[in-house]
């Protein structure tokens, strides 16, 4: 009778491995600098590339001459992204490419390249509605009257009146005035009876709320390695998405994509903006493939802030209305922003207000079209913005009643999806108890009597980190040796450390005696790492494998040993039957023969090991220098939960590496598009700030583990802590000063200048 | 990077001959905190940089002349930790301010002198005053880090240097050298330099406070230093039982430029101020005295409320650009950090 092993993660409390403190396996390597990354790959006869960018709001090339840079000494091949006449919409839009012997003498290439433009107007300023909707009326006004007069009687009927010949007749003029457009009508819904529901609130406040763009930021910047084998492409990427960018370089170079592999075992930082080959990848390919030679390209730090990802703004003027219990009766919000790239999108209207589902609701949306950088999907898009405008406003209701924002938020926990309600409870109740809430806690604005003032505030959040679609091969060698094969990447998941726990925990062996391959295209394809899908994605489809070829194993040693398959484990490096010793894991890998075990994993699949959507809830206690406008964080803690974890340690770290960014983008980083030049004035090191370890204070981090947790199986964690940490920090400056600080990051500037305006006000 | 020629002198008259060469257009190289950036920008192209850090005459902190000498090349970690050194408190504070190992084991107090502009624009290719079609960027673009004080003219940029405010405050001076032509049988010295001349070293000992200026134009610089000037030594007087300190609006813990910073010196008999000086730094287009608060301060008992009412003098003629009021209110607070602080009265603050 076959071996039939039950596909299922083991009970809890026999686990070996799993759900245990460990340590990365390549954490050694990264540290020390061992580990290559793209930018550190440097084969022999390797070719420098460096990029051209256009520097300013918005441009037409009037002339481009690329001939003296091509006789510059070492230069070997020069690439043109751009050609006469073409628009050039943002800052850090490429012009060109030089490849070069050496780095000076790709630069000198383009300080040989002759380029000139026609400047255009540009718009930058995404968080004026009001000039964005003046300039609009402006700009379409003109372009309207230039119209014939039958267009001009068409635009002036409502589009639901216009036959289809009109709506055809419209069409090239549509486009004439989309391309001129400043703003963007995204859609207003509403439900319930929001005007009603005010007239009887206890309370009602009206509120502004914001968060500026941010850049991506990755430390490692964009770039590759690409060199020619013939006519087989080798291209090291740093990349999200190893199994998906080979097609996206074959396609542009002519080639078969089987001739394309992609390469990526470590990535300095992704987190979203990663899964594309990218215009300059394919330079890069193009170059290499004209010189024969390979070439390294990677972004220079302020185009990769310019142009490699931005997460989108959110603004947004929100009526809210509540019972005298705090329980919010009403929401009435229009928001704006920009996603840059001329797209003229901003945060999704469908999904505000974050979490909270109020029975009365208008909402409504508009998108700007500005001269910026295309966003990309950033950490858990877009729900950080979604909730620093959402918990932010929920906050000050509880400051205008003079309540706690716990109080608050758990009077309204029935309006959260209801498969989270507990654990937001849960979650809440212990936040508040490792912060100190009810001990430290004061009414809004009494935040001590210095200059310096102290507050506490909270938000929560939700995620889905469904595993996404990918496959493995698993094999256990006839020496004893095991392997997992995959085309996935590591962005911080850990991936070769949880597939390590979960092939060990599967064979009963050390993590160590698994080899974990992965990072190649070559090997079975795994999804893009994005959405906080790997852990689900790499863990499901190996334990998969694993329990398959461990049923194949324990059919051989079955046999060889007259025993049932069935009543066989691995455990301790042995096997094991009715709790007795049958015979070593290397003596029962020898009876395979020469070929071993191979096995296929797939996912995701209803069995069980992984599943998805979690809460989570994060608490601050800030000081505030009321006199510099300076905000420190005291002390801020984490309660998340995910499901069954792999890596306790590696699950924590994922925790506070998202408090560190949210920290970041809650106090000091932004993107600055100045309008006088179009340009962003803070694409470098000292003027798009970061933290230091200083200004991060003391996080506490307790992952919500519950048994009930552990038997929903695994599910993503990459997203989750990132997202509240903005409302979290602006409700508690809000807190200790009694003054809402509109737009985050809440800068010296930005605190100051609200305190100044509320003193004003008073 | 552009290409250069690099020289590595070990005397000052060689370090003058070096940087006389090539029309002036050379660059000195000391920690090259601000020249690396500068260069990698290709902000400023010289044609030749000149390492002083192998001239040992520039080395060194030493008592000189009733007061203290220090080295162009003396590091910020050679100073701090110079027992000498304990009694600026001032200088120190921005030294414990600068949080990077790198800048305080290679950066010089006289590199920090002649840091060029931060301003945004300056470092993007718009030119030091940052001047398109005749209107001003910073005036009417984004002025959030620009000047609240002497901000009138073209030049709307902040100083950029952290140790002229304390040492302004200390009536610092500088030695500035340059190369002095001997005219030999009444000829002119011919442009190879040959037979008819011979050089020396002219020096001059200049009062740190009248090292800065504001400039009208793209090309006059921020100090009076020509090309081929360099400057060999600092000199502060004896500290005798002036109490000082250095308050710095840092936005971050680790290494960041100041929003604004005031450094103050204050002399204190039977509890009543005697002498004092406060100096502010990135508000102006140079180092600002606050000379109506200093004089104000003398003959006063120096309390929580003095020395707000010395902050808010300090800043009664600010005129702050339209987006940068909020540093008027940090600059008061830094005046009055500063006083408190060299006082030992500063009370919790982040």
């Amino acid at each position: 009778m076959a071996t039939e092993l039950k596909v299922a993660w083991g009970p809890r409390k026999d686990n070996v491995h799993l759900g245990k403190e460990i340590q990365r396996l390549d954490g050694i390597e990264k540290a020390s600098g061992v580990a290559k990354y793209t930018a550190d790959v440097n084969p022999k006869d390797c070719l420098v590339a460096k990029v051209l960018t256009f520097k300013g709001g918005a441009a037409l090339v009037k002339s481009l001459n690329l001939d003296d840079a091509k006789k510059m000494p070492g230069v070997k091949a020069v690439h043109a992204f751009v050609k006469e006449g073409d628009e050039l919409l943002w800052d850090g839009t490429l012009v060109a490419a030089v490849a070069a012997e050496r780095q000076e003498q790709a630069e000198d290439g383009l300080r040989a390249i002759k380029v000139e433009y026609t400047l255009k107007e540009h718009f930058v300023d995404e968080d004026d509605l009001a000039g964005a909707t003046k300039l609009h009326e402006l700009r379409t006004g003109e372009l309207v009257k230039t119209f014939p007069a039958d267009i001009q009687a068409i635009l002036k009927k409502p589009a639901d009146d216009r036959s289809d010949d009109e709506n055809k007749k419209f069409e090239p003029f549509q486009k004439q005035l989309d391309a001129v457009a400043r703003i963007k009508p995204l859609g207003e819904n509403t439900k319930g009876d929001v005007a009603d529901a005010i007239k009887s609130a206890a309370v009602v406040h009206k509120g502004t709320y914001g968060i500026a763009t941010i850049s991506h930021m990755c430390l490692e910047p964009h770039g590759s390695v690409c060199r020619f084998d013939g006519n087989k492409l080798n291209v090291n990427l740093s990349t999200q998405n190893v199994s998906g960018t080979a097609g996206q370089f074959a396609g542009p170079l002519g080639l078969d994509q089987a001739d394309v592999t992609v390469n990526c075992v470590y990535i300095g930082g992704g987190f979203g903006s990663k899964f594309a080959a990218d215009d300059w990848g394919i330079a890069a390919a193009k170059m290499s493939k004209e010189t024969g030679r390979p070439v390294r390209l990677m972004l220079d730090r302020a185009t990769e802030l310019k142009i490699a990802g931005t997460r989108p703004s959110g603004f947004a003027e929100v009526t809210i209305a509540a019972d005298k219990d705090g329980k919010i009766v009403a929401w009435d919000s229009h928001h704006w922003g920009s996603n840059g790239g001329m797209k003229g999108g901003t945060i999704n209207l469908a999904q505000f207000p974050y979490v909270f589902d109020f029975e009365n609701r208008n909402r409504k949306a508009t998108g700007l079209v500005t001269n910026a950088g295309p966003d990309r999907a950033w950490r858990a898009p877009p729900h950080p913005q979604l909730c620093a405008l959402t918990d932010t406003a929920l906050d000050d209701i509880a400051g205008k009643l003079g309540k706690s924002a716990v109080d608050v938020f758990l009077a309204n926990i029935d309006k959260t999806p209801e498969k989270l309600q507990a654990t937001y409870i849960a979650e809440i109740k212990r936040a508040a108890e490792l912060i100190g809430w009810s001990k430290k806690w004061h009414p809004h604005g009494k935040g001590g009597d210095g200059a310096v003032k102290r507050g506490l505030g909270m938000a929560i959040h939700t995620w889905g980190g469904k595993a996404h679609a990918a496959t493995c091969t698993v094999r256990i060698n006839p020496d004893g040796s095991v392997e997992s094969l995959s085309g996935t990447q590591d962005i911080g998941t850990g991936t070769r450390t949880a597939i390590a726990i979960v092939l060990g925990e599967t064979f009963g062996l050390p993590i160590e005696a698994v080899k974990v391959r992965y990072g190649s295209s070559i090997y079975p394809r795994s999804g893009p790492s994005g959405g906080s899908t790997t852990i689900g994605g790499v863990t499901g489809p190996n334990r998969r494998a694993a329990i398959a070829a461990l049923g194949k194993l324990f059919d051989v040693v079955a046999a060889k040993h007259k025993v049932d398959g069935n009543s066989l484990k691995a455990k301790g490096g042995k096997i094991w039957s009715d709790g007795k010793e049958v015979c070593t894991w290397k003596a029962a890998c020898g009876l395979l023969g020469m070929m071993g075990i191979e096995t296929t994993g797939e996912g995701p699949k209803d069995d069980g090991l992984t599943s998805e959507q979690v809460g989570g809830v994060q608490m601050a206690d800030v000081s505030v220098d009321t006199e510099t406008g300076l905000v420190r964080i005291n002390q801020f803690v984490a309660v998340q939960d995910c499901g069954l974890i792999v890596d306790l340690l590696t699950a924590k770290s994922q925790v506070y590496g998202g408090m560190i960014m949210g920290i970041a983008y809650s106090l000091t980083e932004e993107q600055i598009l100045d309008n006088k030049t179009g340009r962003y004035i803070n694409a470098d090191l000292e003027n798009y700030k970061l933290p230091r370890i200083g200004d991060i204070g003391e996080l506490i981090v307790e992952m919500y583990q519950p048994d009930s947790e552990y038997e929903r199986g695994v599910i993503g964690l990459g997203e989750p802590p990132v997202i509240a940490c903005g409302a979290a920090i602006s409700n508690a400056v809000a807190n200790a000063t009694g003054v809402r600080v509109p737009t985050i990051p809440l800068t010296p500037k930005r605190v100051l200048d609200a305190l100044k305006a509320a003193k004003a006000k008073a | 990077m552009r290409s250069f020629e690099y020289a590595s002198p070990e005397t000052e008259a060689e370090a003058l001959e070096l940087l006389a060469e090539h029309g002036g257009n050379t660059a000195v190289l000391a920690g090259g905190t601000d020249l690396m950036n500068l260069l990698k920008r290709d902000v400023v192209q010289p044609a030749r940089v000149v390492d002083i850090k192998n001239i040992s005459s520039l080395r060194g902190i030493k008592l000189h002349d009733n007061g203290l000498l220090i080295g162009a090349s003396t590091t910020l970690d050679e100073l701090n930790e110079s027992a000498l050194a304990a009694d600026y408190r001032s200088l120190t504070d921005v030294i414990e301010g600068i949080r990077s190992i790198q800048i305080t084991a290679n950066g010089t107090l006289a590199g920090d002198l002649c840091q060029l502009p931060h301003c945004w624009y300056y470092r993007n290719g718009h030119g030091l005053l940052a001047m398109q079609n005749g209107e001003s960027l910073v005036a009417t673009g984004d002025n959030r880090y620009h000047a609240i004080l002497g901000n009138s003219g073209p030049a709307k940029f902040v100083s950029s240097s952290r140790f002229a405010p304390p040492m302004i405050a200390w009536d610092a001076k500088v030695r500035v050298v340059r190369r002095q032509w001997s005219v030999v049988s009444g000829q002119l010295p011919n442009a190879t330099g040959n037979g008819q001349r011979t050089t020396d070293l002219h020096e001059e000992w200049l009062p740190l406070e009248y090292f800065f200026i504001t400039p009208k134009t793209n090309s006059q610089g921020v100090t009076v230093l020509k090309p081929g000037q360099l400057i060999t030594h600092l000199w502060l007087p004896a500290a005798q039982e002036t109490r000082s300190a250095t308050y710095e609006v840092l936005q971050l813990e680790g290494l960041d430029q100041p929003q604004v910073s005031a450094a103050a010196c204050v002399g204190i008999e039977g509890g009543i101020v005697r002498t004092a000086k406060i100096v502010l730094g990135h508000v102006a287009p140079t180092p600002w005295i606050a000379h109506e608060a200093s004089r104000w301060l003398v003959g006063q008992k120096l309390t929580a409320d003095t020395a707000e009412t010395a902050g808010q003098i300090a800043l009664a003629k600010a005129t702050p650009l339209s987006q940068n009021d909020y540093k008027v209110q940090q600059a008061q607070t830094a005046v009055k950090r500063a006083l408190l602080k060299a006082t030992n009265q500063l009370g919790e603050v982040l």
